[in-house]
C-alpha cells in the first residue's frame, strides 16, 4: 500500500543559530518495513524525525509520506498517518488522566464518542496498560509511561510509527517486554536509538547518519558486523556479536 | 543544606497525597464534583460576608469542615499542617489591626480587649475556614475533577487547560528543581557555591529548561492533531444526594449567616435560667 511509504530527499535543515543538522539526507521505506536509524550524538536522528511528521518543515528538499509531499497543506493528512512517539514519556502525556491522553488524538480527529472510546480501550490493552487508565500520568513508573506514551499514538492508528529513543530509561525486562511489543507490530517502524541489540531483534534494516549524512543503509545484520563502518560513525558492535568476556573469544577471532 | 533538601522532598510528597486522598471511595468523594464545588463557594461567601468585628456568628460554620473530615475519611491532622503553612498571610493581613484600632471594644473583667485584636482574631478565623474548606475540596474531590466541574459551570476553557497543566507539570517542574538544588548541594563545600549568585543561574537554567519543554510539549499535541482546542472527554451526572448535599448545606449557611445562632442559644439559656 503506497500509504505507507516514506520517502526522503536530500533533505537539508539548519537551525536558526546556524548548527546545520542535516546535509542532504535520502531514503525510501516502503509498507511494513522496521528501519533503525542510528548514529552519534548529534548525528541529526532526532531532528530527522521531526521531520517526518512535520514538527520540523524542510528547507530544502523534501519529505513525501504515501501519496503526499509534506507541506504546510498536507499536515494534518501526514500527522494523521505518521504517529510520532517522543523520547520523554513527560513530554508526550500531558493530560490529567492516561485515559484523556490516549483519547487526545481520536477526540482531534473528531470521530465519533463510541469509536473514540473504542480506539482508547483497545490501545491500552495492545501495550497492557488498561488497568492504568483512570491514573493520572504523573503517577506512573517509567515502562508504564512509556507503555501509556505508545497507547497514546496507537489510539490514532496510525500506519507509520516513529519512535526516539524507546528504551532509554527503561530497566532490562521492561525493555524486553517493550521490544516483544513492538515486534507484534505490523506497522511501518522507523526508531531513532542507540540500543543497537534492540536494533538487531527489532529491525531488518539499519540507517547511519553521520554530521548529517547517511553514510549507509543496508540490511542490520551486514551494517552491525562492519567495524570499520561502526567506527566511522561513532557505534560500537552490539554486545550480543561482542566477545564474551567469561570464555575471553573474541567474535572477531571466528570471523 | 540537608534541611532545605528534606522540605522541597516532604512537601512535593505532601501534594502527592493530597491527591491520594482524593482517590478513596467515600459518600463526600462519590459527589457530583460541581456540587462540591458550589457548595465551598456558598460556604466561602457566607463567611467572608460577615462584618469585621464578627466572631460568634463565625463559629457554627465550623461544623461544615468537621463533618465533611468525618464523612470523607480525611486526615484532620495533616489539613491542620497545611492550613499552618498558610497561616502566616493571613498574620501579616491581620496583625496590624491591634495597632491602628486600639478603641475597646469588650471588657473581659480586668482586661480590655481592642476592636483591632478582635477583628484580627476574625481574620484569623475566617482565614482557618476557607482554607480548610478549600484542601477539602481538593482532598475530597481531586484537584482534576474540581477543574472539571469549573469546565463544566461554563469557566473559560483556555483558564480550565491553564489550570490542568499547571497541575500536571508541578510535579515534572519540582523534579526538575530538586535535581539542580541536590547537583549543586553535592558540589558544595563549606558554604561556597550556596551564595545567591549561583541560586540565580539556577532559575535562569530552570526557566530555560522550562521553556524548551513547553517546546516539546507543543510539539507533542501538534503531533496529535492539536488544533488550539481542547476536548475532554467526561460526562457528569447530578443525582439526588448531589442536590441534598448542596440545598441542605447552602441553607444551612443561609441560617448561619442571618442568625447568630449561639447569640440566639446564649439569649434562650439566659431567658430559662430567668
Amino acid at each position: 500500500m503506497s500509504h505507507h511509504l516514506v520517502e526522503v530527499k536530500d533533505l537539508r535543515y539548519t537551525y536558526p543559530d546556524g548548527t546545520c543538522v542535516l546535509r542532504g539526507v535520502s531514503f525510501r521505506i516502503t509498507h511494513g518495513e522496521a528501519v533503525a536509524i542510528i548514529g552519534a550524538n548529534g548525528a541529526g536522528k532526532s531532528t530527522l524525525l521531526l521531520q517526518l511528521n512535520g514538527c520540523l518543515l524542510p528547507q530544502a528538499g523534501a519529505v513525501r509520506i504515501g501519496d503526499f509531499p509534506l507541506n504546510k497543506k498536507t499536515l494534518p493528512y501526514v500527522r494523521r498517518t505518521v504517529g510520532m512517539v517522543f523520547q520523554d514519556p513527560d513530554d508526550q502525556l500531558f493530560m490529567p488522566l492516561v485515559y484523556d491522553d490516549v483519547a487526545f488524538g481520536p477526540l482531534n480527529l473528531g470521530l465519533p464518542l463510541e469509536e473514540v472510546e473504542a480506539r482508547v480501550v483497545s490501545a491500552l490493552a495492545t501495550v497492557g496498560a488498561l488497568h492504568l487508565k483512570d491514573r493520572p500520568p504523573y503517577r506512573l513508573s517509567g515502562g508504564e509511561k512509556r507503555a501509556v506514551a505508545i497507547a497514546s499514538v496507537l489510539s490514532m492508528s496510525p500506519s507509520i510509527l516513529v519512535m526516539d529513543e524507546p528504551t532509554s530509561y527503561l530497566d532490562p525486562k521492561t525493555r524486553r517486554h517493550l521490544i516483544e511489543l513492538l515486534q507484534t507490530f505490523k506497522h511501518t517502524l522507523i526508531i531513532a536509538t542507540h540500543d543497537l541489540d534492540m536494533v538487531l531483534d527489532l529491525c531488518s534494516r539499519t540507517i547511519i547518519l553521520k554530521d548529517g549524512q547517511v553514510i549507509a543503509d543496508g540490511p542490520t545484520l551486514e551494517i552491525l558486523q562492519n567495524q570499520e563502518l561502526l567506527d566511522s560513525g561513532s557505534l560500537e558492535k552490539p554486545f550480543r556479536l561482542q566477545g564474551c568476556p567469561l570464555c575471553g573469544t573474541k567474535s572477531d577471532a571466528s570471523e | 543544606m540537608a534541611a532545605l533538601m528534606g522540605n522541597i522532598e516532604s512537601s512535593l510528597l505532601n501534594i502527592g497525597y493530597l491527591e491520594t486522598l482524593s482517590y478513596q471511595q467515600t459518600p463526600l468523594h462519590r459527589l457530583d464534583p460541581r456540587v462540591k464545588l458550589l457548595t465551598t463557594l456558598v460556604f466561602i461567601i457566607a463567611v467572608v460576608s460577615f462584618g469585621k468585628y464578627e466572631i460568634t456568628g463565625l463559629i457554627p460554620f465550623i461544623i461544615y469542615p468537621v463533618a465533611l473530615i468525618a464523612v470523607g475519611n480525611l486526615p484532620p491532622g495533616y489539613l491542620f499542617k497545611k492550613i499552618l503553612l498558610a497561616a502566616p498571610f493571613a498574620f501579616f493581613i491581620g496583625i496590624f489591626n491591634p495597632f491602628l484600632d486600639r478603641a475597646l471594644m469588650v471588657q473581659l473583667g480586668p482586661v480590655g480587649i481592642s476592636g483591632g485584636w478582635v477583628s484580627f482574631a476574625s481574620i484569623m478565623i475566617r482565614f482557618t475556614l476557607t482554607v480548610s474548606a478549600a484542601l477539602i475540596l481538593i482532598a475530597g474531590t481531586g484537584f482534576n475533577a474540581v477543574c472539571l466541574a469549573l469546565d463544566k459551570m461554563g469557566t473559560p476553557r483556555s483558564f480550565v487547560i491553564q489550570l490542568l497543566f499547571l497541575y500536571r507539570y508541578i510535579f515534572v517542574l519540582t523534579d526538575e528543581a530538586l535535581r539542580l538544588v541536590r547537583a549543586r548541594a553535592l558540589r558544595s563545600f563549606q558554604g561556597r557555591g550556596m551564595g545567591f549568585k549561583v541560586f540565580s543561574y539556577m532559575i535562569g537554567q530552570l526557566l530555560l529548561r522550562t521553556l524548551d519543554r513547553a517546546h516539546r510539549i507543543h510539539l507533542a499535541m501538534l503531533s496529535r492533531g492539536f488544533d488550539g482546542k481542547i476536548r475532554l472527554l467526561r460526562p457528569l451526572q447530578i443525582h439526588g444526594r448531589d442536590a441534598a448535599f448542596f440545598l441542605g448545606w447552602s441553607a444551612l449557611f443561609v441560617l448561619m449567616r442571618w442568625y447568630n445562632i449561639p447569640h440566639l442559644l446564649g439569649n434562650a439559656v439566659a431567658g430559662l435560667i430567668r
